[in-house]
């Protein structure tokens, strides 16, 4: 986001320090191992390593040369290798064959795994069989958070969805409640605590044990950061499944931004070379368009140029004093949005090239009335046609994954058939794909009996009625069925408009899907937000359900309050 | 003295010993650490920590154990301005809570103690009821890591079917065992612990999954063959035997046609040499490639079009639309208006695209189809619409210029003369349409 749009909004935490406390703990590591080494590091940190300590950092430390942790073996000549990888299975493995085969051959080195963000005793346990336990050390590099922007924070760990929704492993639970008691000792006391679902309770929980058991009141700091909303991604599947129509989240969907940079290649830079570029508030071009919609930012875009080259075009009446000045102080800037302007004129055009290679007008409309729940026969045949010219298996299982939230499930005619018609356009083995997407919910079939009408009409008398724990029946209810209509009527999540959305002046914040959608996490901050300043203690329904209380903290006076918050027994 | 030493060597390894940062701005931290390091050597003289315990002999010499783990200091430590730290907490710990270092930590304790990172022995949790209250601790905690660390020695010492009887009421350490056994990759007890949930899709599921990592075609083929027995549900199970059934075809297909392309007699594979394999690629793609090379040959043959079809009861709509694609890619636009043009009982031909003919015209446009081809079907696009922003587009004027007629719109048709060339036969068209007094212009 990084927009700070009011003037009363106070400065973001300077989020460097977290970068500068990974790169000191990285470093303090890799000099455990002193003298020359050559580091294997995990395709996966390769991103987030660059941006804490990149090559030359590292190359300061007395590492020779970097590999990638691969399927090949390793053709590292070193005597001392260093490891830089997560904590899985398949990684100990790789390790332990070469260290085997370095004991086959006679050859003995040194080895260090730097376990990020933590070990698990499922990898020791690994090293332990493979008989290398005790030829190697391992240390563990307390990375949890790097800042991509001056107001985003990304734990960057991408398999956590998998393991914890798929699989239901809580291995990445204690990473998340030590990422929160590290921002809570940074930038913290945090006063409140809010959130959704079984993960964020049990985050949450986690958190609490851990900072009851650190003996630290961090009294006396002015707390830069105030509540904290935790919430599971399976509250609200929705907004991960509709495209994208912001301009940052256009360059995500077209070139993939990857810890805050992203690669554009030579149609982007009108050269032969690709260059790899930071996208953050840094930069003053996207820091402009980055949140809005993709229809004004052509227009702001050729704006921009056109009072760049009238800049420009003052040097034609300047004198030789006016021109030094003119090269010594403005020359810099003006190359600088330039160069700016023409790569995101450039990635501008390939976007929209895609898009329209893709149809992208018709699948909005799709998804438009996919949300508002009309025209499902044209859009399932929609689907349908996407799947059968074999267009993006990706697209096509985001589209079926949609039309299942908001309907409640394919009806099972439909599913049958469009799981079919996929296995067909893009093979037989994705049946594996499908009972993963039922497992996880994220597409499903009507089981019989509980078509959409039955399961809406018993919860809409739900949500009508005013007493505060009918109210929670029925997040109950909806949590076990996720009823997108029901939650999406009860927080207004689809504005009703009278003729066209206002995009360039938008009423709310539904314009990041054109004006069709208000993702869910914003809607319950800005809802308790607006409840909790209006009404001061008092619980609304919503923050009845939401809300576990204070911030864990002994010594805090609010802690009271939670504990016998707790005691009532908010049902979650 | 050698326990100076080894009191040395945990100075130099405890977990308060931090890097140095040159940051000028971390003045308030440079101070702190100082403090904190001097008051740190103070744990040389009350030390808890059981591992260093275990560590020194009876003779006071250390027993070396390279693989300590140092644990990081809490960075909270670092930053709080309180004047009240936790410096030597274990100072403040009466006596009495220091437990005998051979652990007789409780179930609770121990799990919390896994959680902080530290080497726990789990051998003296023997009973089943003292194992399972340690496993219902460890789920109690949240963390995956230690629920997983005691399945782990769980497995090692109960029978399977002892496990496996307590895991069927505890899902979450269920779920947490059946990841586990994934990642290790120990099939045969995950099929059997699935067995005995009688989870029996799952069993079928998960030893096809195994066909993702067999690389010979012919072994692949015998075991998707295996895979048809298994336990799936009715629907699935069809999935399967086309699976079979394609790559059996496919093998076919590729041995007759990789001989048919080095023998060099064929001209369609001399003139479109094939640029990958067909196997292992979905149907749809298979149909295309039968489509591209092998179109006109009788629905008996393994590789024609007409007997995937049968086989494989490919609906109309998505036969149209491969063997379209195909034949617009080979520029055979006879062949593309054979598939559109259907024949009524009375012989009265007619134009038909089970697909939409806007479809059609963009795939004939992606392969550069003269404009008379196109002119053709964008003709017979049914959105007026859609028909006139696809007839300007791609130049289509007989196509244009009939609509604006038919829709009776004057204006436009004089807007579009400009786009015509001069003198064409097109120009006069719309200066004969426009100049007919017969048509009643709407503007």
């Amino acid at each position: 986001m990084a927009s700070t749009a009011r003037r009363d909004a106070p400065e973001p935490p300077d989020f460097g320090i977290l970068k500068r406390l990974a790169r000191d703990q990285l470093i303090y590591l890799l000099e455990q191992l002193p003298g020359r080494k050559d580091l294997f590091i995990e395709p996966d940190l390769m991103s987030p390593l660059d941006r804490i300590a990149n090559v030359s950092v590292l190359k300061q430390h007395e590492v020779d040369k970097l590999y990638r942790v691969e399927n090949r073996p390793a053709p590292s000549t070193s005597d001392q290798l260093c490891f830089l990888v997560r904590p899985r299975v398949r990684t100990m493995r790789y390790i332990a064959d070469i260290v085997n085969a370095d004991k086959m051959s006679g050859r003995s080195r040194k080895y260090k795994i730097i376990f990020s963000p933590q070990k698990f005793y499922a990898c020791e346990m690994v090293l332990e069989e493979e008989g290398v336990f005790g030829d190697v050390t391992c240390d563990e590099w307390s990375f949890y958070l790097l800042p991509l922007d001056e107001d985003i924070i990304s734990m960057e760990l991408p398999e956590f969805f998998r393991d914890y929704f798929l699989e239901g492993d809580h291995r990445w639970i204690n990473s998340v409640a030590r990422a929160l008691q590290l921002l809570n000792s940074l930038y913290g006391p945090f006063s409140r605590v809010y959130g959704i679902g079984r993960c964020a309770k049990m985050s949450y929980e986690l958190w609490r044990d851990l900072e009851e058991e650190s003996e630290n009141d961090g009294q006396g700091r002015k707390p830069e950061i105030g509540n904290i909303f935790l919430m599971d991604r399976d509250m609200d599947y929705v907004t991960a499944l509709c495209s994208q129509v912001v301009y940052e989240g256009l360059v995500d969907d077209t070139f993939r931004i990857k810890c805050g940079s992203v690669d554009f290649g030579p149609e982007v830079t009108s050269s032969d070379k690709s260059i790899k570029v930071l996208l953050n508030a840094q930069d003053k071009i996207f820091s402009q368009i980055r949140n809005e919609h993709f229809s004004s930012v052509f227009g702001f875009l050729s704006q921009k140029s056109r009072n760049l080259q009238a800049q420009y075009d003052r040097r034609q009446g300047m004198d030789i004093k006016q021109m030094k000045n003119f090269v010594s102080q403005e020359l810099k800037g003006l190359k600088q949005e330039h160069r700016l302007l023409s790569l995101h004129i450039g990635a501008c055009e390939s976007i929209m090239k895609k898009k329209t290679k893709q149809d992208f007008q018709e699948m909005i409309k799709v998804e438009h009335a996919l949300l508002e729940g009309f025209d499902i026969r044209e859009s399932t045949s929609f689907i349908e046609e996407h799947i059968d010219r074999q267009v993006s298996p990706i697209e096509s299982l985001r589209l079926m994954c949609l039309l299942s939230i908001t309907e409640n499930g394919l009806i099972p005619k439909d599913y049958r058939s469009l799981k079919t018609q996929y296995l067909q356009s893009y093979g037989p083995e994705h049946l594996l794909t499908f009972h993963n997407l039922k497992r996880i919910g994220l597409l499903t079939e009507q089981a019989a009996g509980e078509t959409l009408t039955a399961v809406e009409s018993r919860v809409s008398k739900l949500v009508t009625d005013r007493a505060a724990g009918k109210i929670t029946d029925a997040f109950n209810s909806l949590a076990k069925k996720s009823n997108f209509r029901a939650i999406s009527k009860k927080l207004s999540l689809i504005p009703r408009v009278d003729g066209e959305y206002n995009l360039k002046m938008p009423p709310d914040m539904a314009y990041v899907f054109s004006g069709a959608y208000t993702p869910l996490s914003c809607k319950i901050v800005e809802q308790t937000e607006r409840r909790r300043t209006a009404r001061g203690a008092t619980r609304s329904a919503l923050s009845w359900r939401c809300s576990w209380g204070a911030a864990p903290s002994p010594r805090s006076p609010l802690s009271a309050s939670w504990a016998r918050r707790e005691a009532a027994g908010s049902s979650s | 003295m050698s326990r100076a030493r080894a009191d040395e060597e945990e100075y130099w390894h405890s977990s308060k010993f931090r890097a140095f940062t040159f940051d000028d701005e971390d003045d308030e931290l440079s101070q702190l650490k100082e403090s904190k390091r001097a008051v740190n050597s103070l744990r040389d003289i009350v030390d808890d920590d059981d591992d260093d315990l275990e560590k020194v002999s009876w003779s006071g010499e250390p027993v070396g154990r390279r693989n300590r783990l140092p644990s990081l200091p809490s960075l909270s430590d670092a930053f709080s301005d309180t004047g009240v730290k936790n410096y030597a907490p274990e100072l403040r710990r009466p006596r009495a809570e220091y437990k005998d270092y051979s652990n007789d930590w409780s179930p609770r304790d121990t799990v919390r103690r896994m959680q902080r990172g530290k080497v726990c022995s789990l051998e003296r949790f023997r009973s089943l009821q003292d194992k399972m209250v340690l496993l219902d601790e460890a789920v109690a905690g949240h963390d995956g890591n230690v629920i997983t660390a005691v399945l782990i020695f769980l497995k090692r010492t109960l029978r399977r079917e002892v496990l496996f009887r307590e895991l069927e009421v505890r899902q979450v350490a269920l779920c947490h065992l059946i990841h586990f056994l994934k990642e290790t990759g120990e099939q045969k007890l995950l099929l059997d612990l699935l067995r005995f949930l009688d989870r029996t899709e799952e069993v079928a599921l998960s030893q096809y999954r195994e066909h993702l990592n067999i690389q010979d075609v012919e072994k692949k083929r015998e075991f998707l063959k295996g895979c048809i027995g298994l336990p799936f549900s009715a629907e699935d199970i069809s999935h399967i035997q086309d699976h079979y059934t394609l790559l059996e075809r496919q093998i076919i297909i590729e041995t007759n046609d990789r001989h048919l392309a080095m023998a060099g007699q064929s001209e369609i594979f001399r003139k479109y040499p094939r640029k990958a394999s067909i196997l292992n690629m979905p149907l749809v793609t298979t149909l295309f490639y039968s489509c591209f090379y092998h179109y006109t040959e009788a629905e008996g043959t393994f590789s024609s079009p007409t007997n995937l079809k049968k086989t494989f009861k490919i609906p109309d709509k998505q036969y149209v639309l491969t063997a379209l694609a195909a034949r617009a890619k080979l520029r055979a636009w006879e062949d593309v208006d054979a598939l559109l043009t259907t024949k009524n009982w009375l012989g009265y031909t007619k134009k038909k695209a089970p697909i939409g003919f806007h479809r059609v015209v963009e795939i004939l446009q992606r392969n550069n189809a003269p404009v008379q081809v196109l002119q053709e079907y964008v003709r017979l696009v049914e959105d007026v619409e859609t028909r006139l922003n696809l007839a300007t587009k791609y130049k289509c004027h007989d196509v244009v210029i009939d609509t604006y007629r038919d829709l009776k719109d004057r204006i436009q048709l004089m807007a579009y003369k400009c786009k015509v060339e001069r003198g064409s036969a097109e120009e006069e068209k719309i200066n004969s349409l426009l100049s007919n007094m017969q048509i009643r212009w709407k503007n």
